[in-house]
């Protein structure tokens, strides 16, 4: 299964009047894998989402989910997808089985094969205990696994998550991550989308970045924080009035100006060349120039400075926040 | 495509057997507007054919019906904001699915409101002068009628998808509708522009139809223009109504 195409947008563009919101995207997601569409609010992953979910038409381009078309044959798309949006999708007024149960006669399952899968699913979502409560007594995470369960009554091999824990708190947000990755390991597809860094690399095979609708980088979460440039030194000095001289005495070990937090104390380089020979010569000018160093530390740059290096922003400015 | 009809209908319906503060408010409205026009307005309004409750109970049943139909304008923005709609598009769902089933669900719920309406009618005089089987068609004239105001609603509310703006907007057209017709009093006390306007109301010719099946009076003329009226707005606005499923917003 592994290794072909499950979703393949080719060039697609979208406008909303005078709003792009998507131009000329191309991507691909492999069957079995994660693949995360990371960017700012109003970048263009919900678009394409909803593109892909038959929601919305594309203006132009192509995209394909298991090489079927999505523009020419919409219905044949709907059976073979699940969607989970940015709302909890469920009926407030109904329990949580009859949810499930209604979806599953909409997918017009048997009664006994809706009661079962529902019963299912239920389980597997922790939500047996309230299964019989009208969800409107559900707190947020509730909903989503709701949600979640209920993009799933028709076992579809391709997942669409829009933004799928924005609004959980963060113990709802790992129980949420612990269901996409048990599905995963069961062979589905999932395309989700994200503003959270972390959220991308603890799920996602592959992501690909977006801001204002377009591609503006692709790769694993690995490779991503690779291209930013390797390493990154990290230090503060005891003697915090010294931060400044310090900055300057280990400048020229650095590719740019280091910079410094005032906050925190703490200077960060991107060393020249090998990161270990570096940290060595850093250690070494500053124990000439009789600044003691409080703490340091060799580390990969976060995704969140991968972002904030490709877009100029980080997702939380974007955001406002 | 029956069997989600009747999966949506018992989604809508489960909805206000579990919340019947929404039948009950919708109840007390008019039994608010009967006693007001009855026992506060009636002894100054005079009509020539019958005493005033009896002229009265048919147009305020009406305009109950017709009122009814913001809950189905409600009901559908509601949907769309909430992401249930989103949901039912993505799946292999009829684009009739939701509309019916909510069109099925009001319509039951006018029904019972339309019985309550009958009974509140007798509590304060009003009886049927013409028989049981015109009663009945009475009654099923006012059901149609809130069906196919349904339909525009329905339309309002799958086109606006916010259900503050839907609420307010079922009032604005409403109101002249019901009001500037013969709904509460007989068209020839209006000034004559205004007659004009109210004579071409389709809800008079609907209330006069109601009025002649309740009351005893014309009936093959006005019964068929008004079924023709109600049918023929079920039919224009029904399937554009339809279409906004899969439209975009």
């Amino acid at each position: 299964m592994s290794g072909e195409i499950a979703i393949a947008v080719e060039d697609v563009s979208k406008s909303f009047g005078k709003t792009e919101a998507l131009k000329r995207v191309s991507f691909q997601a492999m069957t079995g894998k994660v693949l995360g569409l990371l960017g700012p609010n109003g970048a263009g992953k919900t678009t394409a989402v909803r593109i892909l979910t038959t929601l919305i038409p594309l203006d132009s381009g192509n995209a394909t989910i298991q090489g079927i078309n999505v523009s020419a044959h919409g219905a044949q798309i709907r059976k073979i997808i699940g969607l989970a949006g940015q709302y909890a999708a469920v009926d407030e007024y109904l329990t949580g089985r009859e949810n499930l149960e209604l979806v599953g006669g909409l997918y017009h399952l048997a009664r006994k094969e809706a009661r079962s899968r529902s019963k299912e699913l239920l389980f597997k979502f922790d939500l047996e205990d309230a299964a019989d409560r009208q969800v409107k007594t559900y707190s947020g995470g509730m909903r989503r696994r709701l949600d979640l369960a209920a993009s799933l009554v028709n076992r579809p091999p391709v997942l669409f998550l829009d933004e799928p824990t924005t609004g959980l708190d963060p113990r709802s947000r790992i129980g949420l991550w612990d269901s996409i990755r048990s599905l995963v390991s069961e062979g589905m597809t999932v395309l989700l989308t994200t503003q959270y860094l972390e959220e991308a690399d603890q799920l996602c095979d592959n992501l690909v970045v977006i801001d204002h609708g377009q591609v503006i980088a692709n790769g694993t979460p690995d490779e991503l924080k690779t291209s930013l440039g390797g390493d990154l030194i990290e230090f503060s000095v005891i003697k915090r009035e010294l931060s400044q001289h310090a900055a300057e005495v280990v400048a020229k070990f650095a590719l740019s100006a280091p910079t410094f937090e005032s906050e925190s104390g703490q200077i960060t380089l991107r060393p020249v060349g090998d990161g270990t020979h570096s940290l060595a010569n850093l250690v070494r000018a500053l124990d000439e120039s009789g600044i003691a160093i409080a703490g340091l530390a060799l580390r990969r740059p976060s995704l969140d400075e991968v972002f904030l290096s490709l877009t100029g922003n980080s997702p939380d400015e974007a955001n406002g926040n | 495509m029956l069997y989600e009809w009747s999966l949506m209908t018992k989604r809508y319906v489960l909805r206000y057997i579990r919340v019947p503060a929404l039948v009950v408010f919708s109840i007390l409205q008019p039994i608010m507007f009967v006693v007001l026009f009855r026992y506060v307005f009636g002894g100054a309004i005079v009509v020539r054919t019958s005493n005033y409750v009896s002229y009265l109970m048919p147009g305020i049943i009406a305009q109950t019906a017709a009122f009814g139909s913001i809950a189905t304008a409600v009901g559908l923005a509601e949907d769309f904001q909430g992401g249930m709609i989103d949901r039912f598009r993505s799946m292999p769902v009829s684009t009739s699915s939701v509309l019916v089933g909510r069109l099925v669900t009001d319509t039951l719920r006018n029904i019972f409101i339309v019985l309550v309406m009958i009974v509140v009618g007798y509590l304060v005089g009003f009886r049927f002068m013409n028989g049981i089987v015109p009663a009945v068609g009475m009654a099923a004239m006012a059901v149609l009628f809130g069906l196919s105001i349904s339909c525009i609603s329905a339309l309002i509310g799958m086109k606006l998808r916010d259900p503050e703006a839907v609420q307010s907007f079922g009032l604005i057209w409403l109101f002249p509708l019901t009001f500037v017709s013969a709904a509460f009093v007989p068209v020839y006390t209006m000034p004559g522009w205004l007659q004009g306007i109210a004579k071409a109301n389709p809800v008079t010719i609907v209330i006069d139809s109601m009025r002649s099946m309740a009351l005893g009076g014309p009936l093959s003329r006005t019964t068929f223009e008004s079924l023709a009226w109600l049918i023929g707005i079920c039919v224009v606005f029904l399937p554009i109504a339809i279409r906004q499923f899969r439209r975009v917003s």
